[in-house]
Order: C-alpha cells, then sequence, then structure tokens
C-alpha cells in the first residue's frame, strides 16, 4: 500500500530537507519502518527504549490520532496520509 | 536590558539548544524549558527591586524569558488577589484566597503569556502572531498583535462561544475556525509551524517562552500574600502547562532567594468530567494519560491530548496533592456559588476550579487548617452561553408601581419580611 508521510521540521535533517515521503507498507508501525529503512535515524527518534512512541511524539492517519486507532497495527488504506507531529503544542 | 537566560534545555533527554524559536528537542521530540543562571538572577532581584516595579508581569522580568525596555504590553496580571471569607465558610475552609484573573485586559490569564510570547516574538524578528485556541488564547493573541502592529493568524474550532469569536474578530486579524476539536486545531497548527516558519505560533513554536509567562501566578500569590507561599494552590488543567509553570514558579522564588527557602506548596488540578485525562491518570496511579474526546461546557479546557499532562501529573504527586473532575452540572452551580458569595463572575474553567475545591475539600485533600488559593483564570462574560438555561430577571413587569409590588412580593427572597 502506498502512503505519504508529512516529515516535521525536526526529522527534515534525516529526509535532505523533503517535508513528504511516500513509503510502502500496510500498517503504521511497517510504515514508520520503511521511513527509517529510507532515512536512517527516524526510529531512533521516534521510538523509546520499549519500542514504542515516545510520549513526546503524536502520530496520525488520516487526521486521526492512532493511538485512537489500534497504535502502530492500523492497517493502512491506499492513498492515506500519515502525520508525525510534535506532542509538545497547545493550550 | 539584559535577561538571564543561558539557553533552552530538552526536559526528556537534556540536550542544549540556544534561546531560539524551538520548542521541541530536535533529537526526542521532548519539550524544551528556559533554562536560567539562577545565581545571576539571585545577585539582581530584591523583593524591592520588584516592588519599585510596574504593575504587571513585567515586575518580575528578572525571572521571565525576554527582557525589553518598552514589552508588548496591555497591562498583563498584578490582578487582584482577594480573601474569599464567605466562599471559605461555604466549603468548610479557614482561609481561602481567589486569585481574580478575570481582571486581565482580555479577561483571561493568557494575557500573561501573550505578554511574553509576543515580546521574544518580536525580539526574534517575527512580523505574525499565530496560534491555536480554545477561544481565550484568540482573544489575547488578537490583541496583543494589534498592540505591537504584528499581523495575526488565529485558529479556533469552529463551534466556540460566540463572545470569544466576537472578540477575537474586533481586533482586525484573520481567524480561522476549523471544523474540529481544539486537539484538531492543534494538529494543524502543529503541522502548519512547519510550513510558515516566519509565523509565531505562540503556543507551538514560541511556546517555551509563552508558557514561562504563567510562572507570575506563582510570583503574584506570594508577593500579595506579603511574600508568602500559600499551602495549597487549585488550578484548573487544560494542557497542564499552567500547573506545571505554577510549581515551577514557587521553586523559583526560593531558589534566588525572594522566599526564605524553596516552599512546599501542594499543587492540586482540576478538570471537567467530560474532559478528563489527566484526573483519570491521576486516579489510577498511572503515568499513561489516555487522550479522549472532549464533551463539556469548560471549552477553555478542552483538550483532549493534553501536550504538559505528564508534567502537570509529576508536579502533583511530587507536592503531594491532588486532582479531581466535575460534571458540568457543578461548574454551573459553582460558578453561581463563587458570584454569589464573592462577587466573581468566572468563565466555566473557573467554574471548574471552584467545583473541584468543593470536591477536594469534602474528600479531605484540601484541609480546613490550609492557606488555600484557587486560580479563577478567566471571566464569566466570556461564556456566558453555560448559563442561558439558568439565569435570567427575576420578573419581567410593566412599568407600574402596582405591577412591581406584586412582582416583589411574589418572590420569596425579595419580600419584605426578608429585607432589612
Amino acid at each position: 500500500m502506498s502512503l505519504t508521510i508529512r516529515i516535521p521540521t525536526q526529522l527534515r535533517d534525516l529526509t535532505g530537507g523533503a517535508g513528504q515521503v511516500e513509503v510502502e507498507a500496510a500498517s503504521v508501525g511497517e510504515a514508520l519502518k520503511a521511513l527509517d529503512a529510507a532515512h536512517a535515524g527516524v526510529a531512533d527518534r521516534l521510538f523509546d527504549d520499549s519500542g514504542g512512541l515516545r510520549r513526546s511524539v503524536n502520530v496520525f492517519l488520516a487526521d486521526e490520532d492512532v493511538r485512537f486507532l489500534e497504535g502502530l497495527a492500523t492497517p493502512i488504506v491506499a492513498g492515506q496520509t500519515l502525520s508525525i507531529v510534535p506532542a509538545v503544542a497547545g493550550g | 536590558m539584559v535577561d538571564f537566560v543561558t539557553g533552552l534545555r530538552c526536559r526528556e533527554c537534556g540536550r542544549s539548544f540556544p534561546a531560539e524559536a524551538l520548542h521541541v528537542c530536535d533529537y526526542c521530540f521532548g519539550p524544551l524549558e528556559v533554562a536560567y543562571d539562577y545565581e545571576r538572577v539571585a545577585a539582581n532581584v530584591t523583593r524591592e527591586r520588584i516592588e519599585a516595579g510596574p504593575r504587571t508581569i513585567w515586575r518580575y522580568r528578572d525571572l521571565l524569558p525576554v527582557s525589553d525596555d518598552a514589552p508588548v504590553d496591555l497591562g498583563a496580571g498584578f490582578t487582584p488577589l482577594v480573601r474569599a471569607d464567605r466562599l471559605a465558610a461555604e466549603l468548610g475552609l479557614g482561609e481561602l484566597w481567589i486569585k481574580d484573573d478575570t481582571a486581565n485586559p482580555t479577561g483571561s490569564f493568557k494575557d500573561r503569556v501573550v505578554s511574553v510570547a509576543l515580546t521574544k516574538a518580536r525580539q526574534l524578528g517575527f512580523k505574525v502572531a499565530a496560534c491555536a485556541s480554545t477561544g481565550n488564547l484568540a482573544n489575547s493573541v488578537a490583541a496583543h498583535a494589534a498592540r505591537a502592529g504584528m499581523e495575526s493568524v488565529v485558529l479556533i474550532p469552529h463551534d466556540l462561544e460566540r463572545a470569544k469569536v466576537t472578540m477575537t474578530t474586533i481586533y482586525g486579524g484573520t481567524v480561522i475556525a476549523v471544523e474540529g476539536t481544539y486537539d484538531d486545531v492543534n494538529r494543524l497548527c502543529a503541522e502548519l509551524t512547519s510550513e510558515r516558519p516566519s509565523w509565531a505560533f505562540v503556543n507551538v513554536n514560541v511556546r517555551t517562552y509563552y508558557a514561562e509567562g504563567s510562572k507570575t501566578l506563582a510570583f503574584e500569590i506570594a508577593e500579595q500574600l506579603g511574600w508568602q507561599a500559600p499551602d495549597h494552590v487549585v488550578v484548573p488543567i487544560g494542557s497542564g502547562s499552567q500547573l506545571t509553570k505554577v510549581a515551577k514558579g514557587f521553586w523559583e522564588l526560593g531558589t534566588v532567594g525572594l522566599l526564605d527557602e524553596v516552599p512546599h506548596v501542594r499543587i492540586s488540578g482540576a478538570q471537567a468530567e467530560g474532559c478528563s485525562p489527566v484526573a483519570t491518570a491521576f486516579a489510577q496511579g498511572t503515568d499513561a494519560i489516555r487522550p479522549v474526546k472532549p464533551k463539556t461546557i469548560a471549552k477553555s479546557l478542552a483538550i483532549g491530548n493534553p501536550a504538559d499532562g505528564w508534567y502537570a501529573l509529576q508536579a502533583m504527586r511530587e507536592s503531594g496533592g491532588s486532582c479531581a473532575s466535575v460534571t458540568d452540572d457543578e461548574v454551573v452551580e459553582a460558578i453561581g456559588l463563587l458570584a454569589r458569595t464573592e462577587g466573581i463572575f468566572a468563565e466555566t474553567a473557573g467554574g471548574v476550579t471552584i467545583a473541584v475545591l468543593a470536591k477536594l475539600v469534602a474528600s479531605g485533600a484540601v484541609r480546613p487548617d490550609e492557606r488555600v488559593v484557587a486560580l479563577v483564570t478567566g471571566h464569566g462574560l466570556k461564556t456566558v452561553e453555560a448559563l442561558s438555561d439558568y439565569t435570567g430577571p427575576t420578573a419581567t413587569i410593566a412599568p407600574t408601581l402596582t405591577a412591581f409590588d406584586a412582582a416583589f412580593e411574589a418572590h420569596d427572597d425579595l419580600s419584605e419580611e426578608t429585607l432589612p
């Protein structure tokens, strides 16, 4: 499944400045692994020692927080957009 | 003017950054915190120097992250700290004070944080002030941007209270209503920050500085109590930033010698039941804050995914404080109670604080022998819709003495027997 990942400023040093990256994946977790395979170092920044998303990282699939879905196991529908967004904003 | 900032520091991994428009760690996305040279602050700051300063938050400039002889200022801060004996008697408390932040220029505590944020943003060269807001911040950003001659772009949920929308638009900036919740607006702004790096989103890329403005609540409370800390403070929780910064403020007062020692202030949090992710985590004793879809009349606290929720939890637990949530009916009741007993008209968030205070007194978490301060952070005129089913004239009459007498006698509270 082809998917667009939107890259926040903080990770663009790893994507050569690109604000969007296309990957092939069937789930959110696979998509982030594919992003790391294409741009080494991403996983280190997104995941904590236990392999979960850092609490300071939010991931949205089609504008919905994946924590309201099935987390990293959430399946992807072709053409969806995944956004990686720093959690620390607002309020 | 000099400030005493040494840089920014990640609260998660400890990496250091320069004092620029950064809000999260480049490495781990953790929030950045302003670091100060407290020894130099301590060598400069005195109670007398503060007392000789302006009657605004800028009297505490030595402990703020930006120094400017002409800050972006509408007069935020130094709001009344009101001794609330009648409310204390109703609740069964000995000594209660209300920090009345309805008295700020745009009617909420947000003027404190925005004054700091836009002063720093202007110093960093930004020409556009932007924000994601539940309303109070929108009011304040639009007003302060107008004052500073900056453009403003304010994003709000489409279903905000009318007064908050009207008040934001009158200042002449751009106001975008987003079809979604505050959390949707917030996510959009977090993404926009990457695409519009020349805009100062006060609660995104300038958030590190912005949040520091809330420390002034602690500074003022201590100064207004005669340079003494209270025993217990009750703070409403939206993102959790304000509560975290109130705790930091009391710590700083001790650290730089404005109080004799770092005071032990218990800090308790207040949420509405329809949006209580932090209160739920507190009650369950977990660190994991599960985001929720908000449904409450307390829209200014309706943040389902609170950015500083985890830090607020730590601050409450470490201080020996508590946390609770209340229903919308309890919120409305508490707004009336505060108004009836103390003459202060609070918005729904203030109702949340007072209702939670009552609940914590009943549970024993707030004790009658404590000196307690409750933060009332926004004005009731902003959220009159919440009260429309509960309020109205006692009677509507023809302009005649007969009609007046009939109406007056018909109403128990106003009958002649009960009047002096």
